[in-house]
């Protein structure tokens, strides 16, 4: 690959209390790819984006974002060059109407009719619980929602934490279709899942953690033909997927 | 503006309300009652106490309402609400007092007060990022205590604790009287002027206050409330927004004290910044629904009308049943503070989430149905 990345992380080192979490994690997010960050539990990913976000602060080493050293940012600093991030858990703000929450996404100009639309016909249900609190939606209707809200703007970078976790296998096609349409506008994400079938299916490039370094990085199409390293690495393969 | 709520469609009273209504027709029922009587109190009730009753609840319902954007709207647990109620009413007597009842010193004096509560406000709030939760709330305490001791100490600027008593500028005072007569049963006097200049401005800021909470401002406040780290990953700064929805409540609980000191035409300790009052507004608020403007403006009018009529009403009810001594000596008018308590127990237990907040949630379990 011969282009620049978007997004490097150079020996990324977190420490949350005592514990010692990200030892010098080194990671490349290229432009309009599907970047997909795998990992056993406990491996560091959660706080990897995190720390990119500027959630947690970086110890030691360097993350830069287009010319941009994240490591001096605040949180809302780094969002405004573009960063959006949907954590995980749904990350909704329940006491909010669906309308609310998803305003909160355009920053102080409001919505955008044609984006919102946009928005609405990736995700129709969100029409239907238009003022009712983000609290009354089923856990994937919340996912979905958090992901609605990081697209109502254009984004340089996706950060997602983990979106199909806990939910049903339909959701996890709507949420698939709906990252597959961002991808296919040319969005550059950074996602982490602990679905590999779906991770294979979406990821462009991936990289694997363990104890808060990054122990293999190939492009996602020879990582899911080798069910041997997928062993080895995740202690899955993509076939117990299926 | 997205097409599923166009504002240009809504009604002339709904834009009022800012498209935020009480949200379940009790609510409502009880907030057009407290506008009708407030609105219309001199008409209404003979006395100088009942209305002087309702000049209370409206400058209440402000104080109340502007703590419900700290408390209720943006999470803020502060105890020095009163400072800043006692700061707006201190700027008003000082100024009448020291330099006699004109229109200019009742405007330098509120603007001081109210100038001064602001910035007081915006330094409390930048506490909040060095130290959380409930040692901010403690050290808000040690910041009311301060200066009710300082109110007391400095007995040459404010009268310590005797306090100041003050003259009103002539158009407010009892006794400016323009018609011998009175005009249509109600006789025109300061006191009735002193009585729509509090209800308006304080229709007025109730108004602001509910334009203010459903704004974009509004908004982010809430989301700020719910989860900090969320917010300001969507790009908002937390401590802009905190320290400027401190430095509202703080101007608008100064402007209360303003007219609390207008109303009295004195101002002492006790008055404005005893630790009391705090405790009355935390009921207020939570009795009537924290984080809903309509619920404090309730919880305030509840909490005025039980302070001052339910010792007498429990005078009533105990000569009505001096024949049954036993229940008699239940309803012995001393104890009205046992019943205030039952009271509010009784609502805590119905209304776990304050009147309005309650009403809301069953209007809205219907609606999920």
């Amino acid at each position: 690959m011969t282009e620049q990345p978007l997004l490097v992380l150079k020996g990324v080192h977190t420490h949350i209390g005592r514990y010692h979490i990200l030892q010098g994690v080194d990671l490349e997010v290229y432009a309009q790819r599907v970047s997909v960050l795998l990992g056993r539990n406990g491996a560091g990913k959660t706080t990897t984006l995190r720390t990119i976000l500027g959630l947690w602060h970086a110890s030691a080493g360097e993350i830069s974002f287009d010319q941009h050293r994240l490591n001096t940012l605040d949180p809302p600093a780094i969002a405004r060059l573009g960063i959006a991030y949907v954590p995980e858990n749904m990350g909704i703000f329940s006491g909010l109407s669906v309308r609310e929450n998803l305003l909160l996404g355009t920053g102080p100009k409001g919505f955008r009719n044609s984006r919102l639309e946009e928005v609405l016909a990736s995700f129709p249900l969100l029409r239907e619980k238009w003022n009712l609190p983000a609290g009354t939606l089923s856990g994937g209707q919340k996912q979905i929602l958090a992901i609605a809200r990081a697209m109502m703007l254009p984004r340089r970078l996706f950060v997602v934490d983990e979106p199909t976790k806990g939910l049903a296998p339909a959701m996890v096609d709507v949420l698939l279709d709906a990252f597959l349409r961002l991808k296919e506008g040319g969005a550059t994400i950074l996602l982490v899942e602990q679905n590999f079938a779906m991770a294979a299916t979406l990821g462009d490039d991936a990289a694997v953690m363990e104890d808060g370094r990054i122990v293999h990085v190939s492009s996602m199409a020879a990582l899911a033909q080798d069910e041997a390293l997928q062993t080895r690495l995740l202690g899955l393969s993509l076939a117990s997927h299926q | 503006m997205h097409s599923f709520s166009p504002p240009s469609r809504r009604s002339f009273g709904l834009r009022l309300l800012s498209g935020d209504t009480p949200g379940h027709p009790v609510a409502s029922f009880l907030m057009a009652v407290l506008v009708f009587v407030l609105a219309f109190a001199p008409l209404l009730f003979a006395g100088t106490r009942a209305v002087a009753t309702a000049a209370r609840v409206a400058i209440f319902v402000v104080l109340a309402a502007s703590y419900d954007l700290l408390l209720g709207y943006t999470g803020i647990v502060s105890f020095a609400h009163t400072l800043f109620f006692g700061l707006g009413a201190y700027g008003v007597a000082i100024a009448l007092a020291g330099s006699g009842p004109s229109w200019s010193a009742l405007f330098v004096g509120s603007a001081a007060g109210i100038g001064f509560a602001a910035l007081l406000g915006i330094g409390i709030a930048l506490l909040s990022l060095r130290v959380r939760a409930i040692f901010f709330s403690m050290i808000t305490l040690a910041v009311a205590s301060v200066g009710q001791v300082l109110a007391s100490q400095l007995h040459d600027i404010t009268g310590g604790e005797d306090g100041l008593t003050f003259s009103v500028p002539p158009l407010l005072s009892p006794s400016f009287h323009p018609f011998t007569e009175p005009v249509l049963g109600v006789r025109i006097d300061g006191r009735l002027n002193t009585y729509y200049l509090i209800f308006v401005v304080s229709l007025v800021l109730f108004l602001l206050l509910l334009r203010l909470v459903n704004s974009p401002f509004g908004r982010v406040l809430r989301a700020i409330r719910e989860n900090e780290f969320r917010a300001e990953a969507l790009g908002y700064r937390v401590v802009v927004y905190r320290s400027l929805a401190s430095a509202i409540a703080a101007a608008m609980a100064a402007i209360a004290g303003t007219l609390m000191a207008l109303l009295l035409r004195y101002n002492g300790p006790a008055t404005t910044l005893s630790f009391s009052i705090m405790i009355d507004i935390l009921l207020m608020v939570v009795i009537g629904g924290m984080g809903t403007l309509y619920g404090p403006a309730i919880g305030a009018a509840l909490m005025v009308l039980a302070q001052y009529y339910l010792e007498p009403a429990l005078q009533f009810l105990a000569e009505l049943t001096a024949p049954f001594p036993l229940l008699s000596a239940v309803f012995q008018p001393d104890r009205w503070l046992l019943w205030l308590g039952f009271l509010f127990m009784l609502v805590v237990m119905y209304f776990p989430a304050g009147i309005v907040g309650s009403l809301r949630a069953r209007g809205l379990y219907s609606q999920t149905r």
